[in-house]
């Protein structure tokens, strides 16, 4: 954070900080500045994806989604905040009116607190902790705490069950999602973010994920544990709205309600966002070394632009998920975890381990190794746009043959 | 909850000291209405599940004798609102048949058409709606998409999307046009190939098979004693159905297969049978519709019928295979123009029965799985 300030300061008023008298003052207002830069982004991004997801799940479900409030639309999530703002803040007879209020506050300030140690690009962090992933983890577990003080508080059944089944599956999945990031972390040495996408390159076959068999198992593996911490299809059991009615959020109106689904939709840039980091290559841009990376502006900005797209992927594919699965038993998920994740991750772990050993990073050998995962995992991917286009065409023609319309129009409008 | 059915549950209740009681319903988004289940768990394992119905009670089959013969045929839309035309269809029969009305073979084929497209859109519902308990909400929008054609259909042939009244007794109040069968061959086109789609979708979906394969089994001893009628009973292998034991109308014409539950991914009679054996009778429908289309004859649409229909003392028992199984109806007549008494019996009240046998040991995303499989519709349950 200091560093952050001072490269800041310096280069504002070309000086640097601790020689200009109140350095005190100015890095408390720094502090001040970037943690509002950071809400403003996370909150504001909660707002759109939340937009964007709507209109994505539309698409999927040949609906037409959010299309009134401003152009397109755009405007639904201002409209959606502000009506849920001027709403009753309701609480419940007989809840527990204290854990009841401060419920959404400990959901609110694990997820935020995130966004500390989450690069966007190169040196564009807010706090480059040397245990920033550790630091990630263990912030992030607030927001079962205040899952449970919210359910529990509820006075009511269904938020109750929704609370215990938030509690069991987010303490079994950090088990795997912290396990399956030990090999990545064996490779970097470093428990710091910045420090994991310095060690890994700038092409697909030089992250992490393309490293060895054992960290694409990895990969899998952190990606599921993601998902169902951050509460999402088809993991998204506590708060599963047909079988509990909204699950932990079930009593919860007004603003109170409103910082439980902008918590989860803040949640995706951070699943999507260490999914980048971690093992997607992070802000590493193709063909730039990291010294010409932090000689120019220019390219540092373009690194935000790749860090962006690549989280903006994992986003998209973690929307597609949500709006194409079933939903798992509870029991099916904490099996999951316990049976497949668990042993898999440790078995992972020490693969990893011997394969550093015969095959050391810098290699001939690893890097023809890298290649041919690449090749898979492109084959992986190949196959995946296959599936989605076979079955748009086949909609398509459906489609066609029935309305003599072509059911396609471009993203930006709508009929 | 009433005091009396506290009482039932307290002996129960009290024999574990972990055990809570549960009001689902009746405003629970996937109890499919207006339904309440007292639930009895520990944490989620259901112990008990009774099923408390009676929200939805309109005592039609009182208002019957207050209506006329012909008059009363709306009220039949409102027993069943995913699938009227049976009910218009049922009532009709046990009309005609009191007063020994013979009707036209074209208007056979017409309620059979207009049945066998409510048959469609209703499982469509079913199988959807299902899919949205399990907690994939895309194939229900998907299906209510293709519903809706044939909404716009039903709206072409009988005037209605949703509350027919298209039969009449002796015949069908429209005949149909050579544009609107065309209509119908252009939808069966779209339509069959979507089937396999939506297969693809969520049908063999590994998450959806396993949340239904294996759980909620009803065995065909116990389908037959709750007396389970239609795609429930048929999920648990056993072949049964009116069209084809008692053929009523022209079904007796058709060549179509029953489909009955086979244990497709689990063992015979779990939920995804009873889901499954429902995708299998669209493909059947779609193949009867396609057979009544190409036979159907020319003629009158309508038997000259009294205007104020007058019934001499007598009784019936007519019934038709309806989308959630046998939908009887026990009709007395005394000498006057309106019913003396009219018995309902429908799918989804003897369906509400098996839930308590079933349901010990469940999870509760179990139960929701259940009610979605038994196909239960509220209204239809209490009348």
């Amino acid at each position: 954070m200091k560093e952050n300030a001072n490269l800041l300061f310096v280069f504002l008023f070309k000086t640097p900080i601790e020689g200009s008298g109140y350095s005190l003052a100015w890095y408390i207002l720094f502090v001040f500045i970037i943690a509002g830069a950071l809400l403003f982004f996370a909150a504001n991004f909660a707002g759109i994806t939340s937009f964007i997801e709507r209109r994505i799940a539309a698409r999927i479900q040949t609906r037409v989604g959010p299309n009134v409030v401003g152009p397109q639309g755009i405007l639904q999530w201002v409209a959606d905040g502000i009506k849920l703002l001027l709403k009753e803040d309701l609480i419940p007879d007989r809840a527990d009116q204290f854990l009841f209020r401060v419920a959404p506050y400990f959901v609110f300030s694990g997820l935020f607190a995130a966004f500390v140690a989450l690069p966007f690009g190169y040196g564009i962090v807010a706090a480059d902790l040397n245990v920033g992933v550790y630091y990630i983890f263990a912030i992030t577990s607030l927001v079962v705490v205040g899952i449970i003080m919210g359910g529990w508080s509820s006075n009511s059944k269904w938020a109750l069950f929704g609370a215990l089944r938030s509690a069991a599956q987010i303490i079994s999945y950090e088990i795997p999602t912290a396990l399956s990031l030990i090999p990545v972390i064996m490779l970097t040495g470093s428990l710091s973010t910045q420090d994991i996408i310095k060690a890994q390159g700038g092409l697909p076959w030089d992250w992490f994920v393309f490293h060895s068999p054992f960290t694409f198992v990895c990969f899998v593996v952190f990606f599921i544990s993601a998902l169902a911490e951050g509460n999402r299809i088809p993991f998204d059991l506590p708060e599963a709205e047909s079988e509990l009615v909204s699950g932990y959020n079930t009593e919860y109106s007004g603003f109170r309600f409103l910082v439980f689904p902008m918590a989860e939709w803040a949640n995706l840039w951070v699943i999507a966002a260490m999914v980048s980091l971690t093992y997607l290559g992070g802000w590493q841009v193709p063909f730039v070394s990291i010294e010409t990376l932090s000689g120019s502006l220019v390219l540092i900005f373009l690194s935000v632009a790749v860090f962006v797209i690549k989280t903006s992927i994992v986003v998209f594919i973690v929307m597609q998920l949500r709006w194409t699965l079933p939903r798992v038993r509870v029991d099916q998920m904490t099996q999951l975890c316990w049976t497949y994740l668990v042993p898999f991750c440790l078995v992972a772990i020490v693969g990893t381990m011997i394969w550093m050993l015969i095959f050391p990073w810098e290699t001939r050998v690893a890097l023809l190794l890298r290649l041919m995962m690449f090749g898979i995992g492109f084959a992986f991917c190949f196959f995946y746009v296959r599936r989605i286009r076979f079955n748009y065409f086949n909609d398509k023609t459906a489609y066609e043959n029935l309305k003599k319309k072509s059911p396609w129009y471009p993203i930006w409008r709508l009929p | 909850m009433p005091e009396s059915e506290l009482k039932y549950l307290k002996p129960q209740a009290l024999a574990f000291k972990e055990e809570m009681i549960l009001n689902m319903g009746p405003q629970h988004p996937s109890t499919h209405g207006v339904l309440n289940f007292l639930v009895v768990t520990d944490g989620e394992v259901i112990h008990q599940a009774l099923p408390n119905v009676g929200y939805l009670h309109r005592g039609i089959e009182k208002l019957a004798e207050q209506t006329s013969y012909t008059g009363f045929i709306p009220f039949t839309d409102r027993i069943d609102y995913l699938a009227a035309m049976f009910a218009n269809h049922v009532y009709v029969l046990a009309v005609e048949s009191l007063a020994e009305i013979e009707v036209p073979e074209r208007a056979q084929f017409l309620r059979v058409i207009a049945c066998e497209l409510n048959r469609i859109a209703s499982h469509l519902i079913s199988t959807g709606a299902l899919a949205l308990d399990i907690g994939a909400s895309t194939p229900f929008v998907h299906w209510i998409r293709e519903r809706e054609c044939i909404n716009d259909i039903m709206e072409a042939i009988c005037g209605a999307r949703l509350t027919y009244s298209y039969m009449r007794v002796g015949g069908v109040s429209r005949d149909i046009s050579q544009k609107i069968v065309d209509d119908i061959y252009k939808f069966l086109d779209h339509f069959e190939p979507i089937i396999d789609e939506y297969n693809r979708l969520i049908s063999f979906n590994e998450i959806f098979v396993r949340r239904l394969a294996d759980v909620a089994i009803i065995s065909p001893v116990d389908a037959v004693n709750f007396g389970l009628v239609g795609p429930n009973l048929r999920g648990s292998g056993i072949t049964m159905d009116i069209r084809k034991i008692i053929p009523y109308s022209v079904y007796d014409q058709f060549d179509f297969d029953i489909p009955i539950g086979k244990g497709f991914k689990g063992s015979l009679g779990d939920c995804y049978d009873r889901y499954f054996v429902r995708i299998l009778e669209i493909k059947e429908s779609c193949s009867i519709l396609r057979q009544a289309l190409s036979q159907i004859p020319k003629g009158d649409i309508k038997a000259k019928v009294k205007r104020k229909l007058k019934i001499k003392e007598n009784e019936c028992y007519a019934c038709v295979e309806s989308a959630r199984g046998e939908m009887g109806m026990y009709l007395v007549s005394d000498g006057s123009d309106r019913p003396y008494r009219l018995k309902i019996k429908t799918g989804s009240f003897t369906a509400m029965s098996i839930v308590e046998k079933v349901s010990q040991g469940l999870m509760v995303a179990d139960l929701i799985a259940l009610i979605g499989s038994l196909d239960v519709v509220a209204p239809e349950i209490d009348r």
